[in-house]
């Protein structure tokens, strides 16, 4: 009976938390943190134990409720669902690990507030991976959404502006699905999402459901800042709280990246998707080319390491994107296996930032000064994240680049396959900007203790052991990438199919 | 030109969404003033919600309260029954757009404690961009 029931004590046991936590925080706020992390726990490895059971016996579905699937709301978890529950459930974990000693800092007293929102978020982002309704879909992505301009609204300096215009672009997002949606529900009058797409194959070709097609896809693009649509997502990164974007900046994108596999593979098909309206696809792996191309070169302009780490977020999303829309199978394993590399890495980079701003006050470049004497631990789990992100060979970033460069020769995209040669050349000046300033620069200033021998000086163990954690997870995950793709990623995009 | 003008008429309830929603992305695209922007949004919103509410009419269709015995038995006819199903799901897309105003709302105090304006020109031009 228990085992029966793992997806819903997942989804369930941040949401409750969410409101022990509002209660008691108010007077034992020492008490948050670990409350917070506790209820992750529990969804980690409830997922854990989902994705291995469904590996093993194949897909299920949970009816909340109990009303049987084309009525009521069902939760469906295959393999390719199963493993974003794992990813969000894991990075939420870690995440939560560091935001604990950073918004002690940050935001003295207000913690209770702060776990309230961040586990509502988590607990809506966990159940947008399972949905299999229409319109349930809609209700996760705006309960994250809201949460989000809250978390993101607490931050300094321009964090509310950045906030109030991520409260306008991403409504329009949200609004555009719900509008594809409300065709979708016209022509097939259901909402569940195989009805769906058992229902529209005999309705291919009509102007009304390109449309619904269009609408969902501009409003999804719109929420995971596809190229020319990134406008809210540098500022919003950026001036959030460092407990709140260590969570939002590996999730929020990668989540609606899964999303609109969904809505490509599960609402509509493959044969839609990518033969139906022939031009479409060539289309869009050109803006992605694109957008990988114009986001790196926005990258290199920065002179801060999180504003400069949100553009190769939109570069990222280019490279997602692209892989999806190859239409191939290379093309599509990178871009799952891409979902996961990229959820890793920008976690790293960012409890990096996180680590950086703690004893720094700001993550400008000259803050790297002198750092690999200071803070060793933290940059040699920074070096781990960049290589990676670069696409050094051991680490998981080359292998899922290696796929996603395999899927564009062999759909024959050369743009697409420059352009991710071009971002990873752009992501190696970069780094190896900061790497440098952090080890060659500074000497005269800092780190001159007792007979020249270096000042330790690095962040607290709360922010150190997850950054340790994700850069070793990093070469984990690279090593066993033949294994990840092998039993997990290749039966999830059959069941796809 | 005649037979436009006859699809128009026939279909005046998705025109007029139509219709809101583009001056609601407008006010949202257009507008520097950040209460302005705000009101589009809920113009925006409003559109959408009017869009389902009117997939779901029929012609002289009642309410959708039915006889649970007599529609198990087939005896209720589907075309005198208005199909309550987008209502119910706008109800919560109503709370949703309530939500987001209120949140919208409380960020813009903020902003306005913090910059003491909430025109986007001058907002920016106090941060020096």
């Amino acid at each position: 009976m228990i085992s029966g029931n793992f997806l819903a004590y997942a989804i369930a046991a941040p949401l409750v938390m969410a409101f022990v936590v509002n209660l008691v925080g108010r007077a034992r706020g020492y008490l948050v943190a670990p409350l917070a992390l506790l209820s992750l726990g529990v969804s980690t490895l409830c997922s854990l134990l989902l994705l291995a059971r469904v590996l093993r016996e194949g897909p299920e579905s949970y009816t909340m409720g109990g009303w049987q699937p084309p009525w009521g709301i069902e939760l469906v978890v295959d393999p390719l669902s199963g493993l974003m529950l794992v990813l969000v459930a894991a990075i939420a974990l870690i995440a939560t690990w560091s935001a604990g000693a950073s918004v002690r800092q940050e935001m003295e007293g207000r913690e209770h507030v702060f776990f309230t929102l961040y586990l509502i978020l988590v607990s809506g982002l966990l159940a947008l991976t399972v949905t299999g309704d229409a319109f349930n879909l809609y209700v996760m992505l705006e309960i994250t959404a809201i949460t989000t301009y809250g978390l993101i609204a607490m931050g300094r300096e321009r964090a509310a502006l950045a906030s109030f215009n991520y409260i306008i672009m991403g409504t329009i997002g949200a609004c555009f699905y719900l509008l594809g949606v409300g065709y979708l529900y016209i022509l097939t009058g259901s909402l569940n999402m195989a009805d769906i797409g058992r229902i529209l194959p005999e309705l291919y070709g009509g102007a009304a459901v390109a449309t619904a097609f269009a609408f969902m896809l501009v409003g999804m693009w719109v929420k995971m800042a596809f190229f020319p649509l990134h406008g809210w997502l540098p500022n919003a990164y950026t001036y959030a709280p460092s407990g709140t974007s260590v969570l939002i900046a590996p999730l929020m994108t990668k989540v609606s990246v899964y999303l609109m596999i969904r809505i490509m593979f599960t609402i509509f098909s493959p044969e839609y998707t990518f033969f139906q309206h022939a031009g479409v696809q060539h289309l869009i792996v050109w803006a992605s080319a694109l957008a990988i191309i114009v986001a790196s070169s926005l990258a290199l302009a920065q002179t801060e390491f999180k504003k400069m780490l949100t553009y190769i977020i939109v570069a990222e999303v280019g490279y997602m994107v692209g892989g999806v829309w190859l239409a191939n199978e290379p093309g599509m394993t990178g871009a799952v296996l891409h979902i996961v590399n990229d959820a890793l890495m920008t976690l790293c980079l960012f409890l990096a930032a996180s680590a950086v701003v703690f004893r720094q006050g700001s993550c400008r470049f000259e803050d790297f000064r002198g750092l690999y004497r200071t803070m060793p631990l933290t940059m040699a789990a920074f070096t781990v994240g960049a290589f990676s992100m670069i696409g050094v060979p051991p680490t998981a970033g080359f292998f899922s680049k290696w796929y996603l460069i395999l899927g564009g020769i062999e759909a024959g995209q050369w743009a697409y396959v420059a352009a991710l040669v071009f971002s990873s050349l752009v992501n190696a000046v970069l780094f190896f900007r900061i790497i440098e300033i952090a080890f060659f620069n500074g000497e005269d200033e800092h780190g001159h203790g007792h007979h020249g021998a270096p000042l330790r000086h690095e962040a607290p163990g709360a922010l150190v052991q997850p950054l340790v954690l994700t850069a070793v997870a990093l070469i984990v995950v690279g090593l066993a990438s033949g294994v990840l793709v092998d039993s997990i990623i290749r039966p999830a995009l059959q069941w796809l199919q | 030109m005649e037979g436009l003008l006859g699809e128009i008429v026939a279909k005046y309830n998705y025109w007029i969404y139509v219709v809101l929603m583009m001056i609601g992305f407008y006010a949202m695209i257009g507008k520097r003033n950040l209460v302005k922007k705000l009101i589009g949004m809920n113009i925006f919103q409003t559109a959408i919600i009017l869009f389902f509410v009117s997939t779901g009419v029929k012609r002289d269709a009642g309410l959708a309260i039915v006889d649970k015995e007599l529609a198990l038995a087939g005896a209720i006819d589907v075309a005198t029954v208005v199909n309550p199903l987008p209502h119910v799901l706008m109800l919560t897309a109503i709370v949703v757009g309530v939500s987001v105003t209120g949140v919208a709302l409380a960020v813009m105090q903020r902003i306005h404690r913090e910059h003491g304006t909430l025109e986007e020109d001058e907002i920016l031009e106090k941060i020096g961009r």
